[in-house]
Protein backbone atom coordinates (compact mmCIF):
# COMPACT_ATOMS: atom_id res chain seq x y z
CA UNK A 1 0.00 0.00 0.00
CA UNK A 2 1.75 3.82 -1.25
CA UNK A 3 1.32 5.72 2.14
CA UNK A 4 0.56 9.51 1.55
CA UNK A 5 1.97 11.95 3.39
CA UNK A 6 -0.22 14.83 3.90
CA UNK A 7 2.70 17.45 4.47
CA UNK A 8 4.08 16.62 1.09
CA UNK A 9 0.89 16.85 -0.60
CA UNK A 10 0.69 20.35 1.39
CA UNK A 11 3.81 21.60 -0.20
CA UNK A 12 2.35 21.04 -3.84
CA UNK A 13 -0.84 23.08 -3.02
CA UNK A 14 0.78 26.08 -0.43
CA UNK A 15 3.55 26.46 -3.56
CA UNK A 16 0.24 26.58 -6.12
CA UNK A 17 -1.27 28.91 -3.88
CA UNK A 18 1.74 31.15 -3.51
CA UNK A 19 1.70 31.55 -7.01
CA UNK A 20 -1.87 32.72 -7.24
CA UNK A 21 -1.96 35.20 -4.64
CA UNK A 22 0.78 36.76 -6.27
CA UNK A 23 -0.51 36.55 -9.66
CA UNK A 24 -3.15 38.24 -10.78
CA UNK A 25 -2.29 36.98 -14.29
CA UNK A 26 -2.69 33.71 -12.85
CA UNK A 27 -5.49 34.08 -10.26
CA UNK A 28 -7.77 35.79 -13.28
CA UNK A 29 -7.94 32.59 -15.59
CA UNK A 30 -9.58 30.52 -13.39
CA UNK A 31 -12.76 32.72 -12.98
CA UNK A 32 -12.47 35.31 -16.21
CA UNK A 33 -13.05 32.65 -18.91
CA UNK A 34 -15.85 30.62 -17.41
CA UNK A 35 -17.80 33.73 -16.44
CA UNK A 36 -17.14 34.94 -20.35
CA UNK A 37 -18.55 31.22 -21.80
CA UNK A 38 -21.30 31.98 -19.33
CA UNK A 39 -22.14 35.33 -20.31
CA UNK A 40 -21.89 34.15 -24.02
CA UNK A 41 -23.70 30.84 -23.84
CA UNK A 42 -26.67 32.81 -21.65
CA UNK A 43 -27.55 35.23 -24.23
CA UNK A 44 -27.30 32.62 -26.75
CA UNK A 45 -29.77 30.15 -24.95
CA UNK A 46 -31.59 33.15 -24.23
CA UNK A 47 -32.25 34.35 -27.99
CA UNK A 48 -32.65 30.51 -28.96
CA UNK A 49 -35.58 30.42 -26.25
CA UNK A 50 -37.14 33.46 -27.44
CA UNK A 51 -36.60 32.31 -31.50
CA UNK A 52 -37.16 28.03 -31.34
CA UNK A 53 -40.73 26.76 -31.08
CA UNK A 54 -41.65 26.14 -27.86
CA UNK A 55 -40.46 22.79 -26.46
CA UNK A 56 -36.86 22.50 -25.29
CA UNK A 57 -35.02 24.22 -22.92
CA UNK A 58 -32.15 25.84 -24.21
CA UNK A 59 -30.95 27.32 -21.22
CA UNK A 60 -31.09 23.99 -19.21
CA UNK A 61 -30.11 22.29 -22.09
CA UNK A 62 -26.89 24.21 -23.50
CA UNK A 63 -25.93 26.51 -20.73
CA UNK A 64 -26.19 23.59 -18.27
CA UNK A 65 -23.82 21.74 -21.00
CA UNK A 66 -21.21 24.65 -21.03
CA UNK A 67 -21.19 24.57 -17.62
CA UNK A 68 -20.44 21.46 -17.30
CA UNK A 69 -18.38 20.82 -20.03
CA UNK A 70 -16.55 24.44 -18.45
CA UNK A 71 -15.88 22.35 -15.10
CA UNK A 72 -14.21 19.54 -16.50
CA UNK A 73 -11.70 21.67 -18.54
CA UNK A 74 -10.80 23.53 -15.33
CA UNK A 75 -10.66 20.33 -13.70
CA UNK A 76 -8.21 19.04 -16.10
CA UNK A 77 -6.30 22.58 -16.46
CA UNK A 78 -5.86 22.59 -12.95
CA UNK A 79 -3.89 19.22 -13.12
CA UNK A 80 -2.04 20.37 -15.70
CA UNK A 81 -0.93 24.39 -15.07
CA UNK A 82 0.40 23.09 -11.59
CA UNK A 83 2.54 20.76 -13.12
CA UNK A 84 3.48 23.22 -15.62
CA UNK A 85 4.98 25.66 -13.11
CA UNK A 86 7.43 22.93 -12.18
CA UNK A 87 8.06 22.86 -15.86
CA UNK A 88 7.92 26.08 -16.12
CA UNK A 89 10.22 27.21 -13.49
CA UNK A 90 12.95 24.03 -14.24
CA UNK A 91 11.98 22.66 -10.23
CA UNK A 92 12.07 18.98 -11.48
CA UNK A 93 15.66 18.32 -9.84
CA UNK A 94 14.41 20.43 -6.61
CA UNK A 95 11.03 18.25 -6.65
CA UNK A 96 11.83 14.71 -7.50
CA UNK A 97 15.46 14.91 -5.09
CA UNK A 98 13.30 15.61 -2.51
CA UNK A 99 11.92 12.46 -0.50
CA UNK A 100 8.23 13.32 -2.16
CA UNK A 101 6.64 9.85 -3.83
CA UNK A 102 5.22 10.33 -7.32
CA UNK A 103 1.82 9.39 -5.60
CA UNK A 104 2.31 12.28 -3.40
CA UNK A 105 3.41 14.42 -6.14
CA UNK A 106 0.21 13.91 -7.87
CA UNK A 107 -1.84 14.27 -5.65
CA UNK A 108 -0.76 17.36 -4.92
CA UNK A 109 -1.64 18.48 -8.49
CA UNK A 110 -4.97 17.02 -7.86
CA UNK A 111 -5.34 18.89 -4.65
CA UNK A 112 -4.42 22.18 -6.35
CA UNK A 113 -6.76 21.39 -9.01
CA UNK A 114 -9.84 20.78 -6.72
CA UNK A 115 -9.36 24.47 -5.06
CA UNK A 116 -8.71 25.82 -8.64
CA UNK A 117 -12.04 24.24 -9.99
CA UNK A 118 -14.21 24.89 -7.21
CA UNK A 119 -13.71 28.50 -7.56
CA UNK A 120 -14.47 28.40 -11.48
CA UNK A 121 -17.39 25.81 -11.08
CA UNK A 122 -18.72 28.58 -8.17
CA UNK A 123 -18.18 31.36 -10.40
CA UNK A 124 -20.05 29.73 -12.74
CA UNK A 125 -23.24 28.87 -10.77
CA UNK A 126 -23.35 32.36 -9.43
CA UNK A 127 -23.49 33.65 -13.22
CA UNK A 128 -25.60 31.13 -14.79
CA UNK A 129 -28.00 30.92 -11.96
CA UNK A 130 -28.10 35.26 -11.11
CA UNK A 131 -28.26 35.98 -14.59
CA UNK A 132 -29.93 33.68 -16.82
CA UNK A 133 -32.03 31.63 -14.08
CA UNK A 134 -30.32 28.00 -14.13
CA UNK A 135 -30.31 25.80 -10.89
CA UNK A 136 -27.85 23.27 -10.56
CA UNK A 137 -30.39 22.03 -8.46
CA UNK A 138 -33.27 21.59 -10.88
CA UNK A 139 -30.91 18.94 -12.80
CA UNK A 140 -32.45 16.51 -9.53
CA UNK A 141 -30.15 13.75 -8.08
CA UNK A 142 -28.40 13.33 -11.26
CA UNK A 143 -26.15 15.76 -11.45
CA UNK A 144 -24.09 15.02 -8.66
CA UNK A 145 -22.57 11.53 -10.15
CA UNK A 146 -22.32 13.60 -12.87
CA UNK A 147 -19.74 16.05 -11.78
CA UNK A 148 -18.08 13.53 -10.16
CA UNK A 149 -17.69 12.02 -13.34
CA UNK A 150 -16.29 15.04 -14.86
CA UNK A 151 -13.94 15.64 -11.83
CA UNK A 152 -12.38 12.34 -12.27
CA UNK A 153 -12.33 12.36 -15.78
CA UNK A 154 -10.69 15.80 -15.57
CA UNK A 155 -8.05 14.85 -13.37
CA UNK A 156 -7.30 11.39 -15.47
CA UNK A 157 -6.49 13.44 -18.84
CA UNK A 158 -4.94 16.42 -16.72
CA UNK A 159 -2.23 13.53 -15.34
CA UNK A 160 -1.72 12.11 -19.14
CA UNK A 161 -0.89 15.91 -19.82
CA UNK A 162 1.28 15.99 -17.42
CA UNK A 163 2.86 12.69 -17.83
CA UNK A 164 3.00 13.68 -21.99
CA UNK A 165 4.73 16.55 -21.15
CA UNK A 166 7.06 14.92 -19.01
CA UNK A 167 8.08 12.48 -21.83
CA UNK A 168 8.40 14.42 -24.96
CA UNK A 169 9.23 17.79 -23.29
CA UNK A 170 7.96 21.27 -22.49
CA UNK A 171 6.97 22.04 -26.41
CA UNK A 172 4.08 19.18 -25.81
CA UNK A 173 2.34 21.50 -23.94
CA UNK A 174 0.85 23.13 -26.90
CA UNK A 175 -0.32 19.47 -27.40
CA UNK A 176 -2.50 19.39 -24.13
CA UNK A 177 -4.28 22.59 -24.63
CA UNK A 178 -6.54 21.83 -27.30
CA UNK A 179 -7.54 18.06 -25.58
CA UNK A 180 -11.08 19.45 -24.36
CA UNK A 181 -11.68 20.90 -27.60
CA UNK A 182 -10.87 17.67 -29.42
CA UNK A 183 -13.04 15.61 -27.30
CA UNK A 184 -16.01 17.88 -27.27
CA UNK A 185 -17.46 16.57 -30.32
CA UNK A 186 -17.02 12.58 -29.46
CA UNK A 187 -19.03 13.08 -26.04
CA UNK A 188 -22.19 14.54 -26.90
CA UNK A 189 -21.80 18.26 -24.92
CA UNK A 190 -24.05 19.93 -27.26
CA UNK A 191 -26.47 17.02 -29.36
CA UNK A 192 -27.42 13.07 -28.72
CA UNK A 193 -24.72 10.70 -29.52
CA UNK A 194 -26.97 9.26 -32.00
CA UNK A 195 -26.45 12.24 -34.62
CA UNK A 196 -22.96 10.92 -34.87
CA UNK A 197 -21.41 8.35 -37.48
CA UNK A 198 -20.63 4.83 -36.13
CA UNK A 199 -17.69 5.19 -35.90
CA UNK A 200 -17.64 7.97 -33.50
CA UNK A 201 -20.29 6.72 -31.61
CA UNK A 202 -17.90 3.75 -30.94
CA UNK A 203 -15.22 6.26 -29.85
CA UNK A 204 -17.72 8.14 -27.88
CA UNK A 205 -19.54 5.10 -25.43
CA UNK A 206 -15.32 4.65 -24.24
CA UNK A 207 -15.41 8.11 -22.75
CA UNK A 208 -17.07 9.00 -19.51
CA UNK A 209 -18.66 12.54 -19.90
CA UNK A 210 -20.64 10.61 -23.24
CA UNK A 211 -22.91 9.31 -20.00
CA UNK A 212 -22.98 12.62 -18.15
CA UNK A 213 -24.40 14.43 -21.05
CA UNK A 214 -26.73 12.20 -22.31
CA UNK A 215 -27.88 11.64 -18.85
CA UNK A 216 -28.47 15.66 -18.10
CA UNK A 217 -30.09 15.83 -21.84
CA UNK A 218 -32.51 12.69 -21.02
CA UNK A 219 -33.32 15.20 -17.56
CA UNK A 220 -34.06 18.00 -19.32
CA UNK A 221 -36.51 16.86 -21.59
CA UNK A 222 -38.58 14.63 -18.92
CA UNK A 223 -36.86 11.29 -19.55
CA UNK A 224 -35.46 8.98 -17.19
CA UNK A 225 -32.35 8.95 -16.18
CA UNK A 226 -30.34 5.24 -16.90
CA UNK A 227 -28.36 5.50 -13.63
CA UNK A 228 -26.81 1.80 -15.37
CA UNK A 229 -25.38 4.21 -17.99
CA UNK A 230 -24.17 6.50 -15.57
CA UNK A 231 -22.84 4.14 -13.51
CA UNK A 232 -20.74 2.67 -16.18
CA UNK A 233 -19.32 6.43 -16.72
CA UNK A 234 -17.97 6.64 -13.36
CA UNK A 235 -16.48 3.04 -13.64
CA UNK A 236 -15.29 4.32 -17.41
CA UNK A 237 -13.57 7.67 -15.69
CA UNK A 238 -12.35 5.03 -12.66
CA UNK A 239 -10.66 3.08 -14.94
CA UNK A 240 -9.33 6.40 -17.17
CA UNK A 241 -7.54 7.48 -13.87
CA UNK A 242 -5.98 4.02 -13.31
CA UNK A 243 -4.60 4.46 -16.65
CA UNK A 244 -3.58 8.20 -16.41
CA UNK A 245 -1.70 7.01 -12.99
CA UNK A 246 -0.05 3.97 -14.79
CA UNK A 247 0.87 5.95 -17.62
CA UNK A 248 2.36 9.10 -15.53
CA UNK A 249 4.50 6.48 -13.05
CA UNK A 250 5.64 4.69 -16.18
CA UNK A 251 7.03 7.93 -17.67
CA UNK A 252 8.25 8.98 -14.65
CA UNK A 253 10.76 5.50 -14.06
CA UNK A 254 11.45 5.87 -17.76
CA UNK A 255 12.57 9.91 -17.12
CA UNK A 256 14.62 8.31 -14.32
CA UNK A 257 16.17 5.71 -16.00
CA UNK A 258 16.88 7.82 -19.47
CA UNK A 259 18.49 10.46 -17.30
CA UNK A 260 15.18 12.78 -18.54
CA UNK A 261 14.37 14.30 -15.08
CA UNK A 262 17.72 15.59 -14.12
CA UNK A 263 18.04 17.36 -17.32
CA UNK A 264 14.51 18.64 -18.06
CA UNK A 265 14.29 21.86 -19.29
CA UNK A 266 13.39 24.22 -22.35
CA UNK A 267 16.74 23.88 -23.75
CA UNK A 268 17.84 20.25 -22.59
CA UNK A 269 14.42 18.58 -24.18
CA UNK A 270 13.61 18.71 -27.74
CA UNK B 1 47.74 6.65 -5.83
CA UNK B 2 45.83 5.25 -3.17
CA UNK B 3 45.29 1.38 -3.28
CA UNK B 4 41.83 0.24 -3.08
CA UNK B 5 40.35 -2.60 -1.49
CA UNK B 6 37.92 -4.99 -3.48
CA UNK B 7 35.06 -3.38 -1.90
CA UNK B 8 35.67 -0.05 -2.82
CA UNK B 9 36.95 1.62 0.47
CA UNK B 10 40.36 2.80 0.99
CA UNK B 11 42.69 3.36 3.81
CA UNK B 12 41.67 6.94 3.23
CA UNK B 13 38.35 6.31 4.52
CA UNK B 14 39.49 5.11 7.84
CA UNK B 15 39.46 7.98 9.47
CA UNK B 16 35.66 7.08 11.23
CA UNK B 17 35.98 3.55 10.60
CA UNK B 18 34.63 3.24 14.38
CA UNK B 19 31.53 5.32 12.80
CA UNK B 20 29.00 4.07 10.12
CA UNK B 21 29.41 5.72 7.03
CA UNK B 22 26.53 8.06 6.11
CA UNK B 23 27.23 7.32 2.28
CA UNK B 24 28.29 4.08 0.65
CA UNK B 25 28.50 3.71 -3.05
CA UNK B 26 29.20 0.10 -4.42
CA UNK B 27 30.17 -0.85 -7.51
CA UNK B 28 27.66 2.01 -9.27
CA UNK B 29 27.68 1.70 -13.04
CA UNK B 30 25.22 3.90 -15.15
CA UNK B 31 25.47 3.39 -19.07
CA UNK B 32 23.08 5.20 -22.02
CA UNK B 33 23.38 2.51 -24.50
CA UNK B 34 26.54 1.56 -25.06
CA UNK B 35 28.38 4.72 -23.47
CA UNK B 36 29.36 4.03 -20.08
CA UNK B 37 28.57 7.48 -17.95
CA UNK B 38 29.66 5.78 -14.60
CA UNK B 39 31.95 2.50 -14.64
CA UNK B 40 31.92 0.66 -11.57
CA UNK B 41 32.88 3.54 -9.22
CA UNK B 42 32.79 2.39 -5.04
CA UNK B 43 33.26 4.65 -2.59
CA UNK B 44 32.29 5.93 1.31
CA UNK B 45 31.87 8.95 2.88
CA UNK B 46 32.08 9.62 7.00
CA UNK B 47 30.30 11.59 8.98
CA UNK B 48 31.77 14.89 9.45
CA UNK B 49 33.93 14.16 6.32
CA UNK B 50 34.15 16.43 3.27
CA UNK B 51 35.03 14.51 0.30
CA UNK B 52 35.87 15.91 -3.53
CA UNK B 53 34.08 14.54 -6.31
CA UNK B 54 36.77 15.71 -9.19
CA UNK B 55 36.90 15.45 -12.61
CA UNK B 56 36.76 16.93 -16.30
CA UNK B 57 33.49 17.69 -17.62
CA UNK B 58 31.81 14.58 -19.01
CA UNK B 59 33.86 12.63 -16.16
CA UNK B 60 31.01 11.33 -14.56
CA UNK B 61 30.52 13.12 -11.27
CA UNK B 62 27.36 15.34 -11.60
CA UNK B 63 25.71 11.96 -12.67
CA UNK B 64 26.60 10.27 -9.61
CA UNK B 65 25.49 13.04 -7.38
CA UNK B 66 22.29 12.38 -9.63
CA UNK B 67 21.88 9.05 -8.78
CA UNK B 68 22.96 9.51 -5.02
CA UNK B 69 19.63 12.03 -5.36
CA UNK B 70 17.50 9.21 -6.93
CA UNK B 71 16.66 11.06 -10.24
CA UNK B 72 18.78 9.04 -12.04
CA UNK B 73 18.62 5.18 -11.80
CA UNK B 74 21.80 2.74 -11.45
CA UNK B 75 21.94 0.18 -14.54
CA UNK B 76 23.45 -1.86 -11.46
CA UNK B 77 25.40 -0.96 -8.46
CA UNK B 78 24.26 -0.32 -4.77
CA UNK B 79 23.79 3.21 -3.06
CA UNK B 80 22.99 3.10 0.85
CA UNK B 81 22.28 6.34 2.37
CA UNK B 82 22.49 6.19 6.57
CA UNK B 83 22.51 2.03 6.06
CA UNK B 84 19.12 2.81 4.12
CA UNK B 85 19.15 1.22 0.43
CA UNK B 86 18.56 4.20 -1.87
CA UNK B 87 16.57 1.67 -4.02
CA UNK B 88 14.21 -0.04 -1.84
CA UNK B 89 13.63 3.04 1.11
CA UNK B 90 14.14 6.03 -1.60
CA UNK B 91 11.67 7.78 0.30
CA UNK B 92 13.41 7.72 3.94
CA UNK B 93 16.94 7.89 2.25
CA UNK B 94 16.17 11.16 1.05
CA UNK B 95 14.64 12.34 4.11
CA UNK B 96 18.45 12.53 4.99
CA UNK B 97 19.84 14.06 2.32
CA UNK B 98 19.72 17.27 0.80
CA UNK B 99 21.46 19.24 -2.48
CA UNK B 100 22.33 22.48 -3.50
CA UNK B 101 23.53 22.88 -7.40
CA UNK B 102 24.04 25.87 -9.50
CA UNK B 103 21.80 24.22 -12.04
CA UNK B 104 19.04 23.94 -10.20
CA UNK B 105 17.78 27.17 -8.87
CA UNK B 106 14.59 27.31 -6.73
CA UNK B 107 11.98 28.81 -8.56
CA UNK B 108 12.25 32.37 -8.88
CA UNK B 109 8.55 33.23 -8.94
CA UNK B 110 8.22 32.68 -5.16
CA UNK B 111 9.67 34.09 -2.70
CA UNK B 112 12.79 33.40 -0.32
CA UNK B 113 10.64 32.42 2.35
CA UNK B 114 7.86 30.45 0.55
CA UNK B 115 10.47 28.77 -1.20
CA UNK B 116 11.99 27.68 1.88
CA UNK B 117 8.60 26.57 3.67
CA UNK B 118 7.15 25.18 0.85
CA UNK B 119 10.53 23.15 0.67
CA UNK B 120 9.95 22.62 4.40
CA UNK B 121 7.11 20.73 4.21
CA UNK B 122 8.16 18.59 1.11
CA UNK B 123 11.44 17.42 3.24
CA UNK B 124 8.59 16.59 6.23
CA UNK B 125 10.67 19.42 8.20
CA UNK B 126 8.47 19.86 11.70
CA UNK B 127 8.12 23.54 12.88
CA UNK B 128 8.93 24.66 9.82
CA UNK B 129 8.11 28.50 10.39
CA UNK B 130 10.73 28.31 13.27
CA UNK B 131 13.54 26.19 11.18
CA UNK B 132 13.03 28.66 7.33
CA UNK B 133 13.72 31.52 10.56
CA UNK B 134 16.83 30.32 12.03
CA UNK B 135 18.36 29.91 8.56
CA UNK B 136 17.17 33.06 6.97
CA UNK B 137 19.35 34.41 9.89
CA UNK B 138 22.14 31.91 9.31
CA UNK B 139 22.67 32.67 5.84
CA UNK B 140 22.20 36.32 6.13
CA UNK B 141 19.05 36.36 3.67
CA UNK B 142 16.61 38.20 6.62
CA UNK B 143 16.56 41.06 4.06
CA UNK B 144 14.96 39.30 1.27
CA UNK B 145 12.82 36.84 3.02
CA UNK B 146 9.71 38.78 0.88
CA UNK B 147 11.79 38.92 -2.29
CA UNK B 148 11.77 36.53 -5.21
CA UNK B 149 14.65 34.31 -5.29
CA UNK B 150 14.76 35.35 -9.27
CA UNK B 151 15.71 38.38 -8.66
CA UNK B 152 18.53 37.76 -6.31
CA UNK B 153 21.80 37.95 -7.53
CA UNK B 154 23.93 34.45 -7.97
CA UNK B 155 25.75 35.16 -4.76
CA UNK B 156 22.49 35.44 -3.03
CA UNK B 157 20.18 32.74 -5.18
CA UNK B 158 23.17 30.65 -3.94
CA UNK B 159 22.96 31.07 -0.29
CA UNK B 160 19.13 30.57 -1.00
CA UNK B 161 20.35 27.21 -2.46
CA UNK B 162 22.11 26.68 0.59
CA UNK B 163 19.85 27.64 3.03
CA UNK B 164 17.15 24.96 1.50
CA UNK B 165 19.88 22.20 1.66
CA UNK B 166 20.23 22.74 5.12
CA UNK B 167 16.55 22.34 5.74
CA UNK B 168 16.42 18.89 6.98
CA UNK B 169 19.54 18.91 8.58
CA UNK B 170 20.91 16.57 6.36
CA UNK B 171 23.04 13.73 7.32
CA UNK B 172 24.38 13.66 3.63
CA UNK B 173 25.11 16.94 1.97
CA UNK B 174 25.34 16.90 -1.72
CA UNK B 175 27.52 20.28 -3.44
CA UNK B 176 27.18 20.59 -7.16
CA UNK B 177 29.86 23.22 -7.60
CA UNK B 178 28.32 25.35 -5.01
CA UNK B 179 30.81 28.50 -5.31
CA UNK B 180 31.01 28.59 -9.25
CA UNK B 181 29.12 31.95 -9.55
CA UNK B 182 30.20 33.20 -6.23
CA UNK B 183 32.90 35.98 -6.07
CA UNK B 184 36.29 35.20 -3.98
CA UNK B 185 34.82 36.77 -0.52
CA UNK B 186 31.17 35.19 -0.75
CA UNK B 187 33.00 31.52 -1.41
CA UNK B 188 35.03 31.92 1.05
CA UNK B 189 32.50 33.04 3.66
CA UNK B 190 30.01 30.00 2.02
CA UNK B 191 32.94 27.47 2.57
CA UNK B 192 33.92 28.17 6.12
CA UNK B 193 30.11 28.09 6.53
CA UNK B 194 29.78 24.46 5.16
CA UNK B 195 32.92 23.23 6.63
CA UNK B 196 31.39 24.48 10.37
CA UNK B 197 27.91 22.75 9.62
CA UNK B 198 29.65 19.34 8.54
CA UNK B 199 31.88 19.58 11.78
CA UNK B 200 29.19 20.25 13.91
CA UNK B 201 25.90 18.50 12.44
CA UNK B 202 28.39 15.40 11.91
CA UNK B 203 27.13 15.79 7.98
CA UNK B 204 28.97 14.19 5.43
CA UNK B 205 29.30 15.89 2.36
CA UNK B 206 29.94 15.02 -1.34
CA UNK B 207 31.27 18.14 -3.08
CA UNK B 208 32.31 18.80 -6.67
CA UNK B 209 34.34 21.46 -7.89
CA UNK B 210 36.20 22.71 -10.67
CA UNK B 211 38.11 24.99 -8.32
CA UNK B 212 41.71 22.76 -6.76
CA UNK B 213 42.70 25.46 -4.23
CA UNK B 214 38.85 25.36 -3.03
CA UNK B 215 38.92 21.57 -2.98
CA UNK B 216 42.72 21.73 -1.25
CA UNK B 217 40.82 23.92 1.57
CA UNK B 218 37.96 22.44 1.94
CA UNK B 219 37.84 18.96 1.48
CA UNK B 220 39.42 15.93 3.51
CA UNK B 221 39.62 13.53 0.90
CA UNK B 222 39.29 13.74 -2.92
CA UNK B 223 38.04 11.09 -5.67
CA UNK B 224 39.30 12.16 -9.13
CA UNK B 225 36.93 10.88 -11.70
CA UNK B 226 37.59 9.85 -15.39
CA UNK B 227 35.41 8.65 -17.72
CA UNK B 228 33.16 7.38 -15.38
CA UNK B 229 35.60 5.60 -13.00
CA UNK B 230 37.87 6.95 -9.61
CA UNK B 231 41.18 7.06 -11.05
CA UNK B 232 42.71 8.80 -7.99
CA UNK B 233 41.72 9.12 -4.42
CA UNK B 234 43.23 10.59 -0.79
CA UNK B 235 44.34 13.80 0.53
CA UNK B 236 44.05 16.65 -1.69
CA UNK B 237 47.49 18.23 -0.48
CA UNK B 238 49.29 14.87 -0.61
CA UNK B 239 48.06 13.94 -3.84
CA UNK B 240 50.29 16.14 -6.02
CA UNK B 241 52.90 15.31 -4.34
CA UNK B 242 52.23 11.78 -4.76
CA UNK B 243 52.31 11.82 -8.18
CA UNK B 244 54.68 14.20 -8.96
CA UNK B 245 52.82 17.00 -9.71
CA UNK B 246 53.58 20.41 -7.92
CA UNK B 247 49.97 21.68 -7.12
CA UNK B 248 46.26 19.85 -7.40
CA UNK B 249 45.43 21.75 -10.51
CA UNK B 250 48.47 20.30 -12.19
CA UNK B 251 47.07 17.06 -11.40
CA UNK B 252 44.06 17.76 -12.50
CA UNK B 253 44.87 18.72 -15.93
CA UNK B 254 47.29 15.52 -15.97
CA UNK B 255 43.52 13.29 -15.19
CA UNK B 256 41.86 15.79 -17.90
CA UNK B 257 44.30 15.01 -20.37
CA UNK B 258 46.40 12.00 -19.52
CA UNK B 259 44.19 9.72 -17.24
CA UNK B 260 45.69 6.62 -18.83
CA UNK B 261 49.06 7.62 -17.76
CA UNK B 262 47.72 7.86 -14.20
CA UNK B 263 45.83 4.58 -14.52
CA UNK B 264 49.04 2.33 -15.34
CA UNK B 265 51.39 4.32 -13.07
Amino acid sequence: MIAIRPRRVAAIVLRQAYLLRASPARLLPLFAWVAIDIVLWGFITKYLNLVAAPGPDFVRLLLGAVLLWDFFSRVMQGVTMAFFEDVWSRNFLNVFAAPISTSEYVSGLVLSAVLTSTIGLAVMVVIASAAFGLSLVGYGLAILPGLLILFLFGIALGVVGCATVLRLGPAAEWLIWPIPAVLSPFVGVFYPISMLPHWMQSVSWLLAPTYVFEAMRALVSGRTVSWPALGWGALLALATIVLAGWAFARVYRYAVRTGLVARYSAETVS
Amino acid sequence: MSARSPDGASPAEGRDGDRPPILVVEDLRKSYGALPAVDGISFRVAPGEIVGLLGPNGAGKTTTINMILGVVSPTSGAIRIDGLDLARRRCQALQRTNFAAVYAPLPGNLTVSQNLRVFGLMYGVQNVGARVEALLAEFDLAPFRDTKAGVLSSGEQTRVSLAKAMLNRPRLLLLDEPTASLDPSVARDVRARIRGIAAREEEGVLWTSHNMREVEEVCDRVLFLSHGRILLEGDPRKLPGQHGRKTLEDLFIVVAREPLALEHA
